[in-house]
């Protein structure tokens, strides 16, 4: 500058250091930030497109990248993960009943699927499936042949969960847990380096087929989207636009979760919504679109792999199409109350229990506790057919209407000859109904209590089928209680009307559809996402009123009990930095309220922008351990010049160490454009102006604390500043407001653990 | 990562080749009629690979109990379903799942219990340098690779490795530390 002895300065203007702009584990992004970073990024590929054709090209390619990106996660996840999941699961899970003799990678039904014997009331016996009875001891009745199958049962239930969690435990223990508290806190800026890596996705994938296998009570939803963001993830570090920026690898994250939803369920647009209403933090126009494009995607393999032959994607796909009356709408809505209170309780006690393995014995012992839970499963769900099943073939039975054409117990019904044709008119129950309804009173109470304590174990676990499986058990049980009702009371005023003896007026597996998502909202409090997921689940397009009354229902008293569903409880259990976007802030505190230091605290921590030297930074840094200083002019005036971050201070100061010349501890740190005029033998200085946020986000002592909290809503802000009268007063970071919020709530701040 | 991908490319690829090839085997379609009890004929499944236009009931329910006056009410009350799989697609896929799985257990054991046997008998055990973690942990020979390292001149391509393998063990011990002890995460 002034010619005054070798000054090689660090130009601000150069590329970056490597490390500069990253954040560290259990951190929260600077959205601000990061988006400006793209912007730039945009505008100077733009602008060098008019130079050369290359460098056109480059810039379409840079266009198309998104679309590309989110084909091929749709590819891998629709495809190769979730086919094989649904084909391994489906298979595993049947070898513990027997295995198949012309091939053992067949399942049950695939194994009879070619036999002749099958005979209408027994539908699933070949001789080509022998059961483990059958293997050993060579008969498949009596008493001794039910105990060598129950206690087969058991061995492979504990073998499948034991090797489950001993392989979370070696390779990937973040694969555990269900994955959409914690996808859903990356979403809103927090980092958790290694919850999406190849480690946990291979694991998580492996572990969810055994967890599923061994007849827990969980299903695997959830995991699905985990595992569909880690692909998506993985996919990021092909294309440098979303390997460098954690904004823009956000919005792919929540296509992702969308196309996890889509191949779990087979629905593609419910998979969207999901990602808008649970998952999603920011959900602009723009992820809408790739969403859509990337659920279609996976739609489309799933269906193209065809696992199972139907070429159906829809899980459930009910055949009935009977029109229900106005009347009905009061069952209905009793469902609806069942269901919100069902997810209230189960809110309550699941997290009072997780929050005992975390804080007592019981967590030192996840194995044990793993066996255990699955050991007492096995031995409580054998006896009775509707717990043995899994819970998505339970639902499915459950969904469906009885005609002719069904030999099942729950279809046992007394047969009054009604002629030609395969609808049923209401008949009473016969035998075989009454003793499927006991079986299934039991099953309910069963599952209620054990999906309590299973939900959030050191596998991968998901809620969807278990709370679905509740519902849908309560739905047939009331509507089968209805249809009898009809049938012997078809002359009072109530059913008078519309419900003619010999005709077909209440369809129980309508009920089982409304009590699923009943309960599945009250758990979750979904309302427009599970009501499109339940009709592309059940393709029942009638049926909508009836499930929209009843999960609004159910979320209306779910909500007076609690206002969290259980994936915020889970986020609010383990302490994640996450401002949640749907509450409202209605206390009248000021900035000046919340902002640190209070009075009784140490001035705040401030970097001047010249006249501070390198050993005096280093020594505030280290004395601190603040995240990022604020830059004043002077100590005396206290106007804000910009922000620095801690790391990126860091890492620059010993960048200059070992590369630049001449920085010592008593060279000066400069943030001003301009160095200012040093004496010939000083140290030449250290500019530090590339890495100071230029433009960092006030706030005056009297802004009111709900502008603030929206302005970090909508910005996604990580710290704010707070001035007095133009001078620097002090610090609001989003921590402080999580504590504050706390406080208000008259919950444990300190239970706010991350930054 | 480059891996990753070429991984799953070549997966994908065999899984959609497979699937084209395999679908169309004859053994893998067929025509199912459900026949509901009839008079005092008892219900009855019909299974027959016949193709889609083959598929009613006039083709696959062989032998026709019924007369020719009362085939057509009892066709009535019949449901044929034509249905496709691919057997090839199921079988890869199980054999694919069980190796992995397989790796992966053969891998575990190695780790915990075959690599710090196979160490100590290398070493012996004046090179090992005490640490307090767990039992069965992998740190206290965190040391053994650098004395090995040192002491042998080996080719990078081991050394990488060696060192990408140490990496990822203490990232996975992080990760242990907060999911399994101190439960900060995923409790």
């Amino acid at each position: 500058m002034n010619g005054n002895g070798p000054t090689k300065l660090v130009d601000p203007l150069e590329d970056p250091l490597p490390g500069v702009g990253t954040y560290e584990d259990f951190n929260t992004i600077d959205w601000v930030r990061e988006k400006s970073k793209d912007r730039d990024r945009h505008r100077e590929i733009t602008n060098k497109s008019r130079q050369s054709t290359v460098a056109l090209l480059h810039s379409v390619s840079d266009a198309f990248s998104g679309w590309l990106l989110m084909l091929l996660v749709g590819l891998m996840s629709g495809s190769a993960l979730a086919g094989g999941i649904d084909i391994a699961a489906h298979w595993l899970t049947d070898m513990k009943g027997g295995v198949c003799l012309i091939g053992f990678w067949f399942n049950h039904e695939h194994c009879c699927w070619k036999s002749n014997e099958t005979t209408f009331q027994e539908r699933d016996q070949c001789p080509q499936w022998q059961s483990w009875a059958e293997l050993i001891t060579g008969t498949s009745e009596g008493a001794f042949a039910y105990i060598v199958n129950y206690l087969m049962y058991i061995f492979w239930a504990l073998l499948f969960s034991f090797l489950a969690v001993t392989l979370v435990r070696a390779f990937a223990p973040y694969a555990c847990g269900s994955g959409i508290p914690e996808i859903k806190t990356i979403l809103s800026g927090f980092i958790i380096r290694g919850y999406l890596g190849k480690w946990t996705l291979i694991i998580k994938t492996i572990t969810l087929v055994l967890a599923v296998s061994s007849g827990l009570s969980l299903g695997k939803e959830g995991p699905l989207v985990h595992v569909a963001c880690c692909c998506a993830n993985i996919l990021c570090h092909l294309f440098t636009k979303y390997r460098k920026n954690e904004a823009k690898r956000r919005e792919v994250l929540s296509a992702a979760a969308a196309v996890g939803v889509s191949v779990a369920f087979g629905a593609p647009i419910g998979g969207v919504l999901f990602s808008l209403e649970e998952v999603s933090y920011y959900f602009p126009l723009k992820t809408l679109w790739r969403s859509f494009f990337a659920a279609l995607v996976a739609a489309f393999t799933l269906r193209s792999i065809n696992p199972f032959g139907n070429s159906r994607l829809v899980l459930f796909y009910v055949e009935f199409h009977a029109p229900w009356h106005l009347v009905e709408l009061a069952p209905f809505i009793l469902l609806g109350i069942f269901g919100g209170l069902w997810g209230a309780l189960f809110i309550k006690a699941n997290i009072a229990w997780c929050r005992r393995r975390k804080t007592t014995r019981l967590g030192h012992y996840p194995v044990i506790e793993v066996l255990v839970v699955a050991a007492l499963t096995a031995l409580l769900a054998y006896p009775n057919s509707y717990t043995r099943m899994s819970g998505a073939e339970l639902i499915s039975e459950l969904f469906n209407d009885c005609s002719l054409l069904d030999s099942s117990q729950l279809c046992g019904y007394e047969q009054v000859d009604t002629g030609v044709g395969n609808s049923l008119a209401d008949r009473p129950a016969g035998k075989g109904l009454y003793t499927a309804l006991w079986q299934l009173a039991l099953a309910l109470v069963f599952k209620m209590m054990i999906t309590v304590i299973t939900f959030g174990m050191k596998v991968p676990s998901g809620l969807f089928i278990p709370s679905m499986a509740v519902g849908a058990i309560a739905g047939r049980l009331l509507g089968v209680g209805m249809e009898q009702l009809a049938y012997y009371n078809h002359d009072s005023f109530i059913f008078k009307g519309w419900c003619s003896p010999g005709a077909d007026c209440i369809t129980p597996g309508l009920y089982a559809m409304v009590g699923a998502a009943a309960c599945l909202g009250g758990v979750t409090r979904m309302t427009v996402s599970l009501v499109v997921i339940m009709f592309e689940l059940t393709g029942g397009l009638e049926y909508i009123v009836p499930l929209m009354a009843a999960t609004m229902t159910s979320k209306w008293v779910a909500d007076a009990f609690g206002r969290e569903g259980i994936y915020e409880a889970h986020i609010r259990l383990n302490g994640y930095p996450f401002l949640e976007p749907k509450e409202e802030f209605d206390h009248s505190s000021l900035a000046v309220d919340v902002m640190r230091p209070r009075r009784s605290d140490p001035a705040l921590a401030v970097l001047t922008q010249e006249g501070m030297t390198v050993g005096e930074v280093e020594a505030l840094v280290d004395s601190t351990h603040y995240s990022g200083f604020p830059v004043v002019v002077s100590q005396e005036s206290q106007r804000l010049v910009g922000f620095v971050l801690r790391r990126d201070l860091l890492i620059s100061i010993d960048n200059a160490r070992k590369r630049q010349e001449g920085v010592v501890s008593a060279s000066q740190v400069v943030f001003t454009e301009h160095a200012p005029s040093q004496a010939p033998d000083a140290p030449p200085p250290l500019r530090l102006r590339g890495i100071m946020d230029l433009s960092p986000f006030t706030v005056t002592d009297h802004t009111p604390m709900d502008i603030t909290v929206d302005i970090f809503r909508k910005l996604g802000l990580r710290q704010c500043l707070v001035t007095h009268n133009g001078r620097l007063l002090g610090i609001i970071t989003k921590k402080d407001i999580l504590k504050h919020m706390a406080q208000i709530a008259n919950r444990d701040p300190d239970s706010i653990l991350f930054n | 990562m480059k891996t990753m991908f070429v991984i799953e490319a070549f997966y994908l690829a065999c899984f959609v080749l497979l699937s084209q090839v395999t679908a169309k085997n004859s053994e893998d379609i067929r025509c199912k009629c459900i026949c509901p009890p009839y008079r005092d004929i008892a219900g009855k499944i019909y299974k027959q690979n016949v193709s889609l236009k083959d598929c009613n009931c006039l083709h696959v329910v062989e032998p026709m109990p019924v007369d020719g006056k009362d085939v057509e009410a009892y066709c009535l009350r019949c449901e044929c379903k034509y249905e496709e799989r691919s057997s090839g697609t199921i079988k890869f896929t199980i054999i694919v799942y069980l190796s992995i799985l397989g790796l992966l257990l053969l891998y575990m054991v190695y780790l915990t219990l075959l690599e710090p046997m196979l160490k100590r008998r290398l070493f012996g055990h004046s090179q090992l340098i005490q640490s307090d973690d767990d039992v069965g942990d992998q740190q206290p020979f965190a040391n053994a690779h650098n004395v090995l390292s040192r002491s042998h001149s080996r080719p990078n391509m081991l050394n990488k490795v060696e060192h990408a393998q140490q990496r990822w063990r203490r990232q996975v011990q992080e990760q242990r530390k907060s999911v399994f002890d101190r439960h900060v995460v995923l409790s």
